[in-house]
């Protein structure tokens, strides 16, 4: 592949002049017409039964069009499991759940209605703690749950508030703890986290009389809102219009449906007119999907050389009061809970448990960051039991070609070998700095290892119409949320097809118009639509030879195209421009040979299998992306607070397809999770969510962002487009280990959650004394 | 509050509406004046996405009730590519890879401005000060402090510092 000329190369982002001079088109920037806006009446307890809802007050208000409630609209919806619905029914289950929406012609007007609304709870023991929603005794949070809708791959127990619980059974468990020199056993604890794009979530709906709807929404997936609003509603697709504009970040808060369809009834009886909702930063943080809080247990028997010989693994995921998404992220973490290491005997049970608690959903890493801390930390205590180097630890234990995951999928694209060494020779590894001026210091390391989450039937697809003049329109399905999918796509039609990047035009979706997408989500679009756009230009490319080869009647292994006209390598007589192509008319006779050149691609994965559902084996990875983070610290005793000295994140792209855009997910990935690894942490009283703003809720800023080093590995994914694979997740899930690991090297404590906060640190030094 | 005569200079242009003194300046950019470049993601104070220029200095517009501005001089980020050609902070927040999402970005770009207005050659910390209001959840930050950076070296070498 020495010879590409676009794929590799940073050209510049397709949208960035329109972003950088403020003319880029976000949901909320469009006048589109009669207006009215919706707001929610949100819950005011975490578990509690309706005992009435009165709107009478509200529907007096001046300016307001309607008022809704769960009664009159208690359509479901969902993505796996069929448990949610746009307002509560009968009962809500966590503090700030929508049980009723209004319309008004302004915004103030809908607000002040809502605070009219009087509604009337019996309130019920709640659960908080996923453990304690567990017990047998436990209040029952979704008592349907055996009822509900679910794909035949997550595994409920019913009667209880286990909404899936996925198992592994690899190898023989017994025979691999009784061969250990040493066992391990630590409990970990991750707290939830919230996403918070700086644009929150926005909806539009609109309803015509002819029966179509056509929806504007900040999901990351156009196709699968339409799917579900398709199914909720029970109208055919070909009337529902699902649009897509530039989205202000999604990190997974903005995948599978939210709240689109909550406005469907409202838009019916005003027909014509569009109904909006706007999320404020509070009722985005409160009332979208949230990182799920993971207790673990972790059990690993190694040999006295550093050979892991058994890992037992028990994860406890807190998944909120609906799991319709998060029962996925529970079964990505149980078949990947080996992380980035070779284990031969593994025994896994990953349970999702329903609480009162915020809606547990899809984040950036989807389970990884969770899953791996835990994994990541047990082998720097394996280390020091051990009295081995961690890094080598790490070498000994990680995968190579031909190594099976905990599902026992052979992986052969990989190099985490170099990914831990590049980060570990940048950071100086081996090389103990003395502390100064009363401060410690330390160094960590930590690796990571992530496949696309995604059922083994997810497609993509993609056309690319071929102008007169040679340029081209690719069309494609996937949304454009800050990943640069739309230039690193045209960089892939633009090699295959021969024609300039600059000379190609893509779009953000629009159901109507742009070819079938399943989400963008799990790092999944450069490999996945990458391939169906390739396929696409392949398509094109081979018409526009054929048709040459006819109208220039000369054989088609002699042509060339160079994106404007089609030449004979043998005869320079030969030649035909694109517009001849595409009209096709022979010259001499006038016959019609074609017609305009519209090339098609499809993919779907052939390399994945369900799971078995006893020992959870199986190929669920269409590829595994690796990578490794390293970290020097420095730690003041006195107030705990934590400096980060060096940075240093590497990733196995595969291929880069534009190494600067390539190095902007690793940059910002690691920031994300250094964000997460020093100061974000939502936190619930009873299922009230605390911190809701920007304020309570810090996120790293640039005065806390330090100097940081990325690398990018490239070895070859066999099947991906031009070697490439996805890679936006995964610079996150090493970031919190290999800080806390580094924080443990300075002070010789140890971390089984974090964030690592001043208070944490401090504490954590003043019980070691 | 009572509505009122509000007179200001927005992007070198007189406007005069008729509005509540109390409305934010931000919902008054986007929802009357419809600037839609200036974006909310907070409306707190808290992110910095709704950055403007008052009177040369930024802020977050939508703290800023609609009556201070009487007789004040705003620029939004329409301002900076008119006449055709891009700004050089905008040239270098392209050309060094600053943009993800673009929601956070014509907040940032103000916010540089206002910076290399005031203090031509920054140093990193200054740059990092000026910035330090504007949240962007996706870049991690690097590549704005590059281009600012380097936009400043720019300026200098066409000579036209921003007046």
């Amino acid at each position: 592949m020495a010879d590409l000329k676009t794929v590799g190369t940073s050209v510049p982002r397709k949208d960035a002049i329109e972003k950088v001079t403020g003319s880029a088109e976000f949901i909320e920037d469009r006048y589109m017409g009669p207006m009215l806006y919706a707001k929610m009446k949100k819950s005011t307890v975490a578990h509690g039964k309706i005992k009435n809802i009165d709107t009478t007050r509200a529907l007096k208000h001046p300016g307001v069009k309607a008022v809704l409630t769960g009664k009159e609209y208690p359509n479901r919806i969902g993505l796996y499991l069929i448990d949610r619905t746009f307002l509560a029914v009968d009962k809500v289950r966590f503090w700030g759940e929508p049980v009723a929406v209004v319309a008004a012609v302004t915004e103030k007007a809908a607000a002040e209605a809502v605070d009219l609304i009087e509604v009337e709870y019996e309130e019920l023991p709640g659960v908080f703690d996923p453990r304690e929603g567990m017990k047998p005794d436990a209040p029952i949070i979704h008592e349907d749950l055996a009822n509900y809708e679910i794909v035949p791959i997550f595994y409920p127990e019913k009667g209880t508030n286990i909404a899936n619980h996925f198992k592994v059974r690899k190898g023989d468990i017994d025979k691999g703890f009784a061969e250990a020199d040493k066992i391990i056993e630590r409990d970990y604890y991750v707290p939830q986290m919230q996403h918070v794009p700086i644009e929150t979530h926005k909806a539009a709906v609109q309803w015509s009389l002819d029966g179509k709807l056509t929806v504007w929404s900040t999901a990351q997936s156009p196709n699968v809102v339409r799917q579900l609003l398709a199914k909720s509603l029970d109208m055919p697709m070909h009337k529902i219009r699902v649009i897509s504009s530039y989205i202000g970040g999604g990190f997974g808060c903005k995948a599978g449906a939210s709240i689109e369809g909550l406005l469907v009834p409202i838009a019916q009886k005003f027909p014509g007119h569009i109904v909006r909702i706007v999320f404020n930063r509070e009722e985005d943080m409160q009332g979208t999907f949230t990182r799920q809080a993971l207790y673990s247990k972790l059990k690993t028997g190694v040999k006295k050389d550093g050979r892991i010989t058994a890992l037992q693994y028990e994860m406890v995921w807190d998944g909120g009061a609906y799991t319709e998404y998060g029962v996925n992220i529970v079964r990505a973490a149980g078949y990947s809970s080996t992380g980035a290491y070779d284990i031969p005997n593994v025994k896994t049970d990953s349970y999702c448990v329903y609480t009162n608690n915020s809606i547990g959903g899809p984040v950036r890493g989807f389970g990884m960051c969770e899953m791996q801390w835990g994994i990541e930390r047990q082998l720097e205590e394996i280390a020091r039991e051990l009295g081995m180097d961690p890094l080598e630890v790490r070498l000994i234990n990680g995968m190579k070609k031909g190594s099976t995951t905990a599902s026992g999928q052979v992986i052969h694209d990989l190099d985490y070998d170099k990914c831990l060494k590049v980060v570990a020779d940048k950071i100086g590894w081996g090389k103990k700095e003395e502390s100064r001026d009363g401060k410690y210091r330390g160094k960590g390391i930590a690796g990571l290892v992530k496949c696309p989450a995604q059922p083994s039937n997810a497609a993509s697809s993609a056309m690319i119409r071929i102008n007169e003049d040679g340029t081209a329109h690719v069309m494609i399905g996937a949304t454009e949320m800050g990943q640069g999918m739309l230039t690193a796509i045209s960089q892939i039609a633009s090699e295959a097809l021969h024609i300039p990047v600059d000379k190609i035009d893509i779009k953000v979706p629009d159901t109507d118009f742009t070819p079938y997408e399943w989400q963008s989500v799990g790092s999944r679009i450069t490999y996945t639509c990458g391939t169906s756009v390739k396929r696409a230009a392949e398509d094109a490319l081979g018409q526009i030879y054929r048709v040459a080869a006819d109208l220039l009647e000369t054989p088609q292994e002699d042509l060339s195209f160079d994106g404007k006209k089609v030449f004979s390598a043998k005869n320079p007589d030969l030649t035909a421009t694109i517009r001849e192509v595409a009209d096709s008319c022979k010259k001499c006779t006038g016959e019609g040979i074609a017609g305009p050149i519209i090339g098609r691609g499809s993919f779907v994965p052939t390399n994945m299998t369900n799971l078995d559902p006893e020992t959870g084996q199986g190929n669920p990875g269409l590829f595994y992306c690796f990578g490794a983070t390293g970290v020097e610290v420095e730690v003041d005793p006195e107030t705990g607070v934590v400096k980060i000295l060096q940075l240093a994140c590497s990733i196995d792209a595969g291929k880069a397809v534009n190494p600067q855009l390539c190095t902007a997910q690793l940059h910002g990935g690691t920031i994300m999770g250094l964000s997460t690894a020093l100061y974000e942490e939502v936190r619930f009283d009873k299922g009230i969510m605390l911190n809701r703003n920007f304020t309570d809720y810090k996120i790293a800023t640039i005065d806390n962002t330090p100097h940081m080093d990325s690398f990018i590995v490239e070895t070859p994914e066999t099947n991906g487009p031009y070697g490439a694979r996805g890679i936006g997740e995964q610079p996150m899930i090493g970031v919190a280990p290999a800080i806390a690991n580094a924080v443990s090297d300075a002070l010789g404590v140890d971390f089984n959650t974090f964030p690592l906060t001043p208070e944490r640190v401090w504490q954590a030094i003043k019980n070691k004394k | 509050m009572k509505k009122q005569v509000i007179i200001f200079q927005l992007n070198d242009e007189p406007v005069e509406i008729y509005v509540d003194p109390a409305e934010s300046l931000l919902t008054v950019l986007r929802d009357r004046l419809g600037l839609y470049g200036t974006k909310a993601g907070c409306s707190k104070g808290e992110c910095g996405a709704c950055t403007v220029l008052l009177d040369d200095r930024a802020v977050n517009s939508c703290l800023v009730p609609v009556g201070k501005v009487q007789g004040c001089k705003v620029e939004t980020i329409e301002n900076l590519s008119r006449g055709g050609k891009v700004h050089p902070i905008q040239e270098e927040f392209v050309d060094k890879g600053a943009v993800q999402c673009g929601f956070c970005t014509p907040g940032m770009v103000l916010s540089a401005y206002a910076l290399l207005k005031e203090n031509p050659q920054p140093a990193r910390d200054q740059i990092k000060m000026a910035i330090s209001g504007n949240l962007c959840r996706c870049s991690g930050y690097k590549q704005i402090e590059e281009a600012i950076l380097s936009a400043a070296k720019k300026l200098a070498r066409q000579g036209n510092s921003i007046t």
